[in-house]
């Protein structure tokens, strides 16, 4: 039977947390929850992870590995040269509860900021028509599982203290997704560039990166909500030509199908 | 009592799967203030895992689908063990339940002419699934947590809940304790709603996840309610073999229902053989039809030729692959196999795109091009808590139950898709329900100190224990226990020796010790889920006991037939001091109506 | 890091090479019926006092272009301003205020639509640079600086028509694509700038490098160095 070393960051805060190597005994195809699971049944039962599906489908099992962020259920552990050790830690982004969970309660209020899905009031079941042509977009931003490792790895979060002016990555996914649904009435650019801070991203692409689900989230959803908001904030010639006919608020609302 | 300061709703709800988010909605929209309990994060339970969809009779694709049609599958799924009413009301309210998720922003794949497209699944007689690909839990609980708070509940996250108190014999509240820190918690409502979810853990191979240790099942008998029909539990047909770390993950059925073929190892396609011989004429007579109807699927048409014989139920498929395996024609790593690779790749990883990925980023193999390993895996328990058809109410005044953890819905034997549909129409009713009763009640009933006192010391006893047993061992050995005495196929001989290894291990949980601090400690979460597990695994047990026939889930070597004499009999467990007490009751009887409806096919 | 160089070397290098041309060269700012992809469109090359290159009246839009392209801006922000400097390697290991794009300069990268709308105009004067070689001294002929010219055409095209602005005003900014004939059309459109649009970063590296390539030939030419191989009709 095979071997592997693993370096886990413990703690219960940042400044005294520790390394401490574990010597897991491994099988073939094992990720690097099998071996922390392994680590909790026999060296340490109180080793703290947050887990739930194991199936890469839940979002839960979000840390650092070799300091890349990664889920804990999907990184096989053959991914890694043989005989080197490896290091697991918490997200760095956000605050630690222990070992490796961290206290991601923060996105939670983000999202609750976020205007809902707003359908036409009164729109008949018959109007509820679309084509898979029409939701292919945001089926893909749909796909999140809220791991929150593109929150993890965006160095806006993580590098500079915005976290109350930046919504962050997933959350611009999330509204991606509601802004180019076909029924929805909701208008999110003023809150977009406001209090979610699409200015902050430098489309860098970490979080496309990172992203577990391959949400193109760079390239799908944030630059196409940047174009909106330049449609709207910062087009000379749009804001010249809404001017001259007249219209004050330009958020014209889909027609529901028909 | 004087460490908590209880939290008040009108309404506290466990569990925040499909079930618990569908009554969250349905009780805050009655006006009642909800708070939300769960145990693991907001948008992380279990229901986020479903992959293949919701079964409901919408009939976009089918236009002979009715609810008519979808009551009769249902009960004859079940074995005709379901609550009819049960039955019923799910078949009629499941589509309005589906299209109402799309006034909430779900995205449904769609078919041809713009509307929800629906797909073949085991039982059911039409296309009826709704999905998104493969990952329609996802989008189901994304969908209802994003109304939920949009509705403006209380969501308390990361609270493991391990008591239920009464007054006056009413369920007036919960305790238990903050994950992230260990303190304790308490909560006071004027109704109390379970929907925890599954059993799994008993299990060594399963597709659950670790919160289901049963604990909504253990604390509705707790608190004296009654549990129905623990003994079928669902063996899913595919879940991965190899390698060793995601044995028992769920292979979705999608796969079969978009023309997975099973074949064992000599290349058989053993469904043939193992077709009932009641059922045989819905299912395709030949390698040829079959492939029609696949065909017609793929080009989105309808078609005379009938389905697949994969597409059996599921403790049908399940037995057979089991009598493969042990009969010598398995795979190397003792499964059998499972083909898609046959058709274009194109579609097979727009259709399964999750578990294209499951399979090439867990087990290196490319499942259009060859075949998957697969065996049976523990999936869904069909027995829970007794409810009322209409309301969720169990036994217990003050206490109702949706999802999983109820009983009677599904009799003896779960179609797929029908849970999904199952969480949103009894969560909603439950939620309805357990406003109403909350403002039929004046006062919030006050939380006695003595119940609270006894909670709280429960709980700090592994962690002041001086010495003890570790409760990982217990778990192991509970788990195979139940693995090889209380599986697919059962003896009196095993259940027996089953029961007296449980009794055993319940002796030894009540000395276990835990290390560490309380925050965030997984072997503190264990102790009392271990509780839960031993008191659900005992009433499988019993009940499974009790049944001396084979039927539906539940198949005993030493009873191979069905006996009419169990026909009509369900098997409830409830507490009795401190023992278990099984008994057999009269099934909830049909309708003339519903009768002709179950005769016709 | 390397990326950022490579990109103000190219910077660098148009500067220079758009501004130095008339000491050096003579006047003709053709060679053998070529034009130099930075020196076109030739504007007024008469009415100029000759130490005013006249590469300078257009050299401002591809570069404005390309530098409020997003692609670019990634690849410069990552490599300059170590924003970041690579995707989360353990403790960050800075904190700092930060505007980014919210503020005066950066929010001007909002400008880019203009600068794509003004960048077909050079473009097309490319191809047309392009067609013209084809005719030389009364005849026909295919030259190597042929090919490169047009090669270089479409490059540029492809840059351009894969950008993330063009993506948005054909359909991007849609949410039915199926409601009626002309979102139908555009989704159409959407989709194709969309696959272009993947490859983007290649593109941008591609059309940049055929640039220099040209310019480099034709210069090469200009003094004499090579010769333009080539098939006469
Ligand atoms: C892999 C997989 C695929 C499936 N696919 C399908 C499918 O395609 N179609 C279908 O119809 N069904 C499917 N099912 C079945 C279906 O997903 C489940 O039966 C259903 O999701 C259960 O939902 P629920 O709301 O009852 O519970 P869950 O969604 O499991 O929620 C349980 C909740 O209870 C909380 N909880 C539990 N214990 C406690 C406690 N002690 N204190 C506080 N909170 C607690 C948990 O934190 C969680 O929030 C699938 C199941 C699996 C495992
Ligand atoms: S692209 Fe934007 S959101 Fe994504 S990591 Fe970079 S700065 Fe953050
Ligand atoms: S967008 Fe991707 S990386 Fe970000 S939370 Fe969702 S799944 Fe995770
Ligand atoms: S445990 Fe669910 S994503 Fe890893
Ligand atoms: S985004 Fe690069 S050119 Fe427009």
């Amino acid at each position: 039977m095979a071997e592997t070393i693993l370096w886990v960051l413990r703690g219960s805060d940042r400044e005294s947390a520790r390394w401490i190597e574990y010597r897991v005994e491994t099988e073939e195809g094992m990720v690097v929850l099998d071996a922390l699971h392994w680590i909790q049944a026999n060296l340490a039962p109180d080793l703290a992870v947050r887990w739930n599906c194991k199936a890469a489908k839940c979002g839960s099992c979000s840390a650092e590995v070799n300091g890349r962020p990664r889920l804990l259920c999907k990184t096989r552990l053959s991914d890694f040269p043989e005989g080197e050790a490896i290091t697991v830690e918490p997200m760095r982004a956000f605050p630690l509860v222990r070992d490796l969970v961290t206290d991601v309660s923060w996105n939670y209020q983000v999202n609750a900021r976020i205007a809902p899905f707003a359908p036409p009031a009164d729109a008949p079941e018959e109007a509820w028509r679309w084509q898979q042509e029409d939701i292919e977009r945001i089926q893909e931003f749909r796909r999140c599982i809220e791991c929150f490792l593109c929150q993890d790895v965006c160095h806006v979060l993580r590098n500079h203290e915005t976290e109350n002016e930046f919504a962050g990555p997933r959350y611009l996914v999330r509204v991606a997704g509601l802004e180019m649904h076909p029924m929805d009435q909701g208008d999110r650019l003023a809150y977009l560039r406001t209090d979610a801070g699409a200015g902050y991203c430098n489309i860098t692409k970490c979080c496309t990166e990172v992203c577990p689900e391959h949400i193109r989230i760079t390239d799908n959803a944030i630059i196409p909500l940047k174009e909106r908001i330049a449609d709207r904030y910062y087009d000379p010639i749009r804001i010249a030509w809404r001017k001259l006919r007249g219209g004050s608020e330009p958020g014209e609302p889909p027609a529901p199908a028909s | 009592m004087a460490e908590v300061e209880p939290r008040s709703h009108d309404v506290l709800i466990i569990g925040a799967g499909g079930a618990g988010l569908r009554a969250a909605i349905a009780a805050s929209e009655a006006g009642a203030s909800v708070g939300l309990v769960c145990k693991s994060l907001l948008g992380k339970a279990h229901t986020v895992m479903a992959e293949g969809g919701i079964a409901a009779a919408l009939a976009h694709v089918a236009e002979r689908d009715s609810w008519q049609v979808h009551f009769r599958d249902t009960m004859v799924g079940g074995k005709l063990l379901n609550d009819p009413r049960m039955a019923e009301i799910h078949a009629r309210e499941a589509p309005q339940r589906v299209r109402e998720l799309e006034r909430w922003g779900a995205v449904f794949d769609r078919t041809r002419d713009g509307r929800i497209l629906q797909r073949p699944f085991g039982g059911h007689t039409h296309p009826r699934l709704a999905h998104v690909g493969d990952r329609t839990g996802l989008e189901m609980i994304r969908t209802l947590q994003d109304r939920a708070v949009a509705t403006g509940i209380a969501v308390y996250q990361e609270c493991t809940i391990t008591h239920l108190t009464t007054t006056d014999g009413r369920v007036s509240g919960a305790i238990g304790y903050w994950r992230a820190d260990g303190r304790p918690a308490a909560f006071q409502a004027k109704a109390v709603v379970l929907a925890t979810g599954g059993i799994g853990r008993i299990y060594e191979v399963t597709s659950n996840s670790w919160e289901y240790s049963g604990d909504g099942h253990a604390l509705a008998y707790l608190a004296g309610a009654e549990l129905i029909d623990m003994e079928f539990v669902q063996f899913h047909p595919t879940g991965m073999v190899w390698p060793p770390g995601v044995r028992g993950l769920l292979v979705t059925e999608a796969v079969r229902g978009e023309g997975g073929i099973l074949r064992n190892r000599l290349g058989e396609r053993f469904m043939w053989k193992y077709l009932p011989d009641a059922r045989r004429h819905e299912y395709a007579e030949t390698d040829d039809e079959a492939m029609r109807w696949v065909e017609a699927l793929t080009e989105g048409r309808q078609t005379d030729a009938r389905q697949p014989p994969e597409l059996s139920t599921r403790d049908n498929v399940s037995r057979a692959i089991y009598t493969e395996v042990k009969e010598g024609r398995g795979s190397p790593h003792g499964g059998v196999f499972l083909d898609i690779s046959y058709l274009p790749p194109d579609r097979v990883r727009r259709k399964l795109p999750s578990m294209y990925d499951q399979f090439t980023e867990l087990a290196d193999v490319d499942i259009t091009r060859v075949p998957m390993e697969v065996g049976p895996t523990q999936h869904y328990m069909m027995g829970g808590v007794r409810v009322q058809a209409e309301t969720g109410a169990t036994t217990r005044p003050g206490l109702y139950a949706a999802g999983e953890v109820a009983g009677g819905m599904h009799g003896a034997n779960r179609l797929g898709g029908n849970s999904l549909s199952d969480l949103l129409v009894f969560g909603q009713r439950a939620g309805v329900a357990a406003a109403r009763a909350a403002g039929a009640l004046r006062a919030m009933p006050a939380l006695s100190a003595s119940q609270v006192d006894d909670a709280l010391a429960e709980l700090e006893e592994p962690l002041v224990r001086g010495a003890g047993d570790d409760p990982y061992r217990i778990h192991q050995e509970l788990k195979a226990t139940m693995q090889s005495l209380v599986g697919i196929y059962r003896t009196e001989n095993d259940l027996d020796a089953a029961l007296a290894s449980i009794a055993e291990l319940r002796r030894r949980s009540e000395g276990v010790r835990v290390d560490g601090p309380r925050a965030f400690n997984p072997g503190w979460d264990l102790v009392f889920e271990l509780r839960n597990m031993l008191i659900v695994a005992e009433a499988v047990t019993l009940s499974a006991r009790m049944r001396t026939e084979s039927r539906g889930a539940h198949s005993r070597l030493d009873h191979v037939l069905s006996d009419p004499a169990w026909e009509h009999l369900n098997v409830v467990i409830c507490p009795d001091g401190l023992a278990m007490r099984v008994e057999g009751t009269p099934a909830v009887a049909l309708t003339d109506d519903q009768r002709t409806l179950v005769n016709k096919g | 890091m390397a990326i950022g160089l490579v990109f103000t070397g190219f910077i660098i290098y148009s500067l220079i090479s758009s501004l130095f041309w008339l000491p050096e060269f003579g006047v003709a700012y053709e060679v053998e019926g070529y034009l130099s992809p930075f020196f076109s469109p030739l504007i007024a090359p008469g009415l100029l006092p000759p130490w005013f290159s006249p590469a300078i009246l257009v050299l401002w839009i591809p570069l404005g272009f390309r530098t409020t392209c997003y692609y670019y801006r990634k690849a410069y922000y990552r490599a300059f301003f170590f924003d970041p400097p690579a995707c989360a390697v353990g403790e960050p290991w800075f904190h700092r205020r930060y505007a980014m794009e919210r503020k005066f300069p950066f929010i001007l990268q909002n400008l880019h639509r203009l600068f794509l709308y003004l960048a077909f105009i050079p473009l097309a004067f490319l191809w047309l640079d392009a067609f013209l070689s084809l005719r030389h001294h009364d005849g026909w002929r295919i030259g190597l600086g042929g090919v490169l010219l047009f090669v270089n055409a479409a490059l540029l095209s492809g840059y351009s028509l894969s950008c993330h602005s063009l993506r948005h005003l054909v359909g991007g900014g849609l949410d039915c694509f199926s409601c009626d004939a002309r979102t139908r059309a555009r989704h159409g459109l959407w989709q194709r700038v969309t696959g272009l649009n993947r490859n983007h970063a290649m593109w941008a590296w591609a059309s940049l490098a055929s640039v220099i390539a040209a310019d480099v030939y034709i210069r090469l030419l200009a003094i004499g160095l090579i010769g333009d191989p080539a098939l006469r009709f």
